[in-house]
């Protein structure tokens, strides 16, 4: 099986994040990492690999330190690389983003692409379902589980409130990989060494500018949220803290 | 043709979910705001009683969308269905919750038409003669108000809890149902999906618990959970976790909260090394009470909670666990 993973590296999570002067966007110098939904797609993807042959694509969009990613998931296991490298990418809606992927790999045939369910950023959940769209595939939301059959696959839908569907798909197909569904790798020291001399293509801004278009939705304002709640917080040592926060839950709110 | 507000519903086995209900709220807000005719739209088979149901609200008009290859859910067929519907009737604003299902074949929706989803919403308001959606971004640290750039008919899904169901206007007489056969040729559907079924019985019901101690990240380690769980012993309380937690295999799937796992209410609702993901609140934000740890002390859960530590739960929890026994025993 020829499998595409789209990766995507948001900030870390317990990044300071501040905002930028127009109070559109995140100041970008701090710490980033690969958006954890999306490390789990790759490892379902390098496990798909292992079982049944085949190879694993990675891609990302974003500025030169996003390559950091895909050096990570070659040090993994995955085959090649793709890297639409430009700032601009980071700011891209779901629709456009899908569309600079569509067009990235337009000469390429796979018969599986997995995103992450969602990203840690922007947090749309669209980016997948899109691109199936785009493709014309048909499209799984929210796996957990994915099996090879005779004719396509059967994967595990996660349902609300605990709730599962297993759902039989041809192929081509675009997978949302939910964080959990496997146990993730570490790269090896040969893997990180071998990663070196990988293929990584790289994608430029104007050449897939046309298929772009603009983006349908735009951030006005960004800005950190109003509180709708008083919150207390309670200092000083723990044994005090401890002590003061029981007679609160006692006398005040009175639950305990 | 005057602007519409078109909300769809989601019904399962002839219910909706609560997180529709609040959409019809969000609906009638949009429609007092803007002066736009509200209209709803239940997809299905056999929905014909739920849009009589939705009919005595206050709107102006209810859509049954019927076709047997609507059920079971597909999203192929969801897509066709409300691209047909949309595409005739040109509503300016379509208002759908942010459930699973609609995660699931929005997207497609929208694409299919070229337009585009604001999704997850937690709010909107009106700048001028434009429409602005809030949506939480970076996991809830920060907010954003987003516009569309593009043409109507412009999507948006709104976060569970965002509006709420009780202030939902009953209308003064039923508003008229129209079905809608909707036309689903052979081969459109290419998902074969099985029934739906729960993993395992559910040991634990954390929605009957009055109060709930429950573990994220910041636990470090599964030998850690012990003292968390001694935490919640003293309470006389249940022991949840986050979903990583669960993930790593450190507590049962049955012990998660959020929007994967279970939606509780307690009494009260101790988070000790949560930061607080979207996903995690919104299956615990009706607690009465919350109290959080953390050493993050710019993590979202603090906009929620009543009582906050900023701190090393590792420092705090030991003696919390002595406190709460004095206090048990000592009346």
């Amino acid at each position: 099986m020829k499998i595409l993973v789209c990766m995507k590296q948001v900030p870390q999570k317990d990044a300071p994040l501040k905002l930028n002067e127009t109070g559109t966007w995140i100041r970008e110098d701090i710490s980033y990492e690969v958006n954890e939904p999306d490390a789990y797609a790759l490892e379902e993807a390098l496990r798909q690999k292992e079982k049944h042959s085949g190879e694993v694509v990675v891609i990302t969009a974003g500025p030169a330190r996003a390559q950091q990613v895909l050096r990570e998931a070659l040090a993994k296991g995955a085959d090649r690389a793709i890297h639409l490298e430009d700032n601009a990418f980071v700011g891209l809606d779901a629709y456009s983003t899908a569309r600079a992927f569509a067009a990235a790999i337009k000469d390429e045939t796979f018969d599986l692409i997995f995103t992450g369910l969602q990203s840690d950023d922007y947090g749309y959940a669209q980016t997948g379902v899109i691109l199936a769209e785009l493709m014309g595939w048909p499209h799984a939301t929210i796996i957990m589980q994915i099996e090879k059959k005779d004719a396509g696959i059967r994967v595990k839908r996660e349902l609300e409130a605990g709730y599962f569907q297993f759902v039989d798909m041809t192929l081509p197909a675009v997978l949302t990989i939910q964080s959990g569904i496997n146990k993730l790798r570490y790269a090896t020291l040969i893997g990180i060494k071998q990663a070196k001399n990988k293929p990584l293509r790289k994608v430029t801004l104007p050449e897939v500018q046309s298929a772009i278009g603009g983006n349908l939705q735009k951030i006005e304002r960004l800005y950190v949220p109003q509180k709708t709640k008083k919150t207390e917080f309670l200092e000083g040592p723990a044994g005090e803290v401890a002590k003061k926060l029981v007679e609160k839950l006692r006398n005040e709110a009175r639950v305990l | 043709m005057p602007d519409t507000i078109l909300v769809v519903v989601e019904q399962r086995e002839g219910k909706l979910n609560r997180v529709s209900w609040e959409t019809l709220t969000a609906g009638q807000a949009l429609a007092a705001d803007t002066g736009w005719a509200l209209e709803a739209a239940v997809v299905g088979s056999g929905v014909a009683s739920l849009a009589d149901e939705i009919s005595g609200k206050k709107l102006a008009k209810v859509y049954a969308l019927e076709s047997s290859k609507l059920e079971p859910y597909t999203p192929d067929a969801f897509a066709v269905a409300l691209k047909q519907f949309i595409t005739s009737k040109q509503p300016s604003l379509v208002l759908m919750p942010h459930t699973y299902q609609v995660r699931d074949f929005v997207p497609k929706l929208a694409t299919a038409i070229e337009r585009t989803a604001i999704s997850d919403c937690i709010g909107y308001r009106k700048d001028g003669d434009k429409l602005l959606f809030t949506r939480q971004m970076f996991q809830g640290k920060l907010a954003a108000d987003v516009s569309f750039t593009c043409d109507a008919p412009w999507f948006v899904t709104f976060q569970n809890g965002a509006f709420r169901s009780d202030k939902l206007e009953a209308g003064t007489s039923a508003a008229p149902v129209e079905t809608v056969n909707v036309d689903i040729s052979e081969g459109v559907i290419r998902n074969k999906p099985q029934e739906v079924f729960k993993e395992a019985k559910q040991a634990v019901d954390l929605t009957q618990a009055e109060i709930i101690v429950a573990v994220g990240r910041g636990i470090k380690e599964q030998k850690n959970i012990e003292m968390a769980k001694q935490l919640a012993e003293a309470l006389g309380g249940e022991l949840a976790a986050s979903r990583p937690i669960c993930d790593s295999g450190w507590l049962p799937m049955d012990r998660q909260i959020g929007s994967s796992g279970q939606t509780v209410a307690p009494k009260l609702y101790l988070a000790l090394g949560i930061s607080g993901a979207i996903q995690h609140i919104v299956g615990m934000k009706g607690a009465r009470t919350i109290v959080a740890v953390n050493k993050d002390s710019e993590a979202p859960i603090f906009e929620i909670a009543d009582y906050a530590v900023v701190g090393n739960l590792f420092d705090v929890v030991p003696p919390l666990i002595e406190e709460v026994k004095k206090a048990k025993t000592g009346g």
